[in-house]
């Protein structure tokens, strides 16, 4: 009778206020059936990683809007990498361009959502990517 | 078994590996119970329950930082509703706790309510053993104080903490929500708004009409959590509790009983699976439905042939 359900943290790093993507995502997911563990604003990625951990997750979803994408989100994958959690998806989204997209994947982010994503298309990877 | 050697060992991805597999009732679920179960019974547990935007969480950080203060070691369950219609839920409660996240006396950890017949009480109270085995001294589980999984909840706490706010209803709502019967502390939180004396009028009233003979009189103290305000009072009225149930034997009593409630559950519940599993799946039951559909036997003599069939 094993019921498994799909558990992702939808956080915010850095320091920008703007997270009515992140609600726009968290509801989303909500709605696709999933657990979705909302932390707020500001988070440090030790704290996200840490929340990550306590809550065995099987996706992180980072939004970020501050430009500061291409150190955080890389420093996360690391950091949950060290404790022993590198089997979780980690995605992104918020104002990214697109030129920073093949860098983020390199650095373990798997998928980075823009602007004008349907939020189908990240259920639908959620959905498709976590073992 | 290397996880819970590891949870032993303090590994915090042990502890929370090992929940994930009892609440999705892994393969492993039982044999990580098994084995943790010599080790609990040594944590007190306090539960916190109240109306949605009580301020329970925010409530919850302040008291977990004057335990911590205490150089107490701490455990949250954090149970939030799942959605009934998509399954999923939005668990927020970490919101307000950000601050302790890092700190490594304190273990929180989410729960959606996941249906109230999905065995959340059972679930609950395991994921408070894997806490308590863990080594925590005081684990705290807080939910919505509103219908019967919630109350079960409740059950397997020592002392239960009841959190109101002024003006959400008259007397005839605390009445009705059935929170008079587990409080056995109130705070009443948000004091610094219109009602507050009215409000602990009334539940002063409520426990004079109180018919049971108890010996612990529930106080009631009035908190303003977002600026930590009453939480010191609040404190001395849950250890003055804590010390009641030692001192009286009710404490033992209680577990007791806890356990005993625990058990007549979790034979409930094999005995449900079983009856899912080799009665309801099975081409003879749906024959004998249609039967019973078409008014060609009754239900009380196919149920009682089926119950004399199990239990042979």
């Amino acid at each position: 009778m094993a019921e498994k359900r799909i558990r992702v943290i939808v956080a915010k790093p850095g320091l920008d206020g703007h997270d009515r993507g992140a609600k726009v995502v968290a509801r989303a997911l909500r709605d696709a059936g999933f657990e979705v563990i909302y932390t707020g604003l500001r988070q440090t990625p030790e704290q996200i990683v840490e929340a990550a951990l306590s809550e065995d997750v099987n996706v992180v979803a980072l939004s970020l809007l501050s430009g500061a994408h291409n150190t955080l989100f890389p420093k996360i994958v690391e950091l949950l990498k060290a404790k022993g959690m590198g089997d979780v998806l980690v995605i992104g989204g918020g104002v990214i361009p697109d030129a920073d997209i093949p860098g983020l994947k390199e650095a373990g982010v798997a998928a980075v959502f823009t602007p004008g994503t349907p939020t189908g298309d990240i259920v639908k990877f959620i959905n498709e990517n976590v073992k | 078994m290397d996880l819970v050697k590891e949870l032993f060992e303090g590994s915090r991805l042990a502890l929370a590996r090992s929940i994930t597999a009892v609440e999705n009732e892994y393969d492993n679920a039982i044999d990580i119970m098994k084995a943790i179960y010599p080790k609990t019974g040594n944590a007190r547990i306090l539960g916190i329950t109240g109306a949605p935007g009580a301020g329970k969480s925010t409530l919850t950080d302040k008291v977990v930082k004057h335990y911590l203060d205490q150089g107490k070691k701490i455990g949250i369950v954090a149970i939030d509703p799942t959605s009934p219609f998509s399954g999923g839920a939005i668990l927020g409660d970490r919101i307000r706790m950000n601050d302790l996240t890092l700190n490594e006396n304190v273990f929180i950890r989410s729960m959606g309510t996941r249906g109230s017949l999905g065995g959340l009480s059972k679930k609950t109270a395991d994921v408070v053993k894997l806490m308590d085995a863990f080594g925590m001294d005081l684990v705290i589980v807080e939910t919505v104080g509103v219908g019967q999984s919630e109350v079960d909840i409740v059950k397997n706490a020592d002392t239960t903490l009841v959190v109101l706010v002024p003006g959400l209803g008259d007397d005839i709502q605390a009445i009705k929500a059935g929170i008079l019967e587990i409080g056995d502390v109130f705070a009443i939180n948000k004091a610094d708004r219109d009602g507050v004396d009215r409000l602990n009028v009334e539940i002063e009233m409520m426990l004079d009409l109180d018919s049971r003979e108890v010996q612990w009189r529930p106080p009631i103290k009035r908190t303003i959590a977002s600026k930590d305000q009453g939480v010191d009072e609040l404190i001395e009225a849950l250890d003055e509790h804590f010390e009641y149930l030692e001192d009286s034997g009710e404490l033992v009593a209680r577990r007791a009983e806890r356990t005993r409630d625990e058990m007549i559950a979790m034979i409930n519940e094999q005995i449900g699976r079983y009856v899912a599993e080799k009665v309801v799946n099975s081409d003879e039951f749906n024959q004998q439905v249609a039967a019973v559909n078409e008014r060609i036997n009754d239900p009380y003599t196919v149920v009682s042939n089926v119950m004399t069939s199990v239990l042979k």
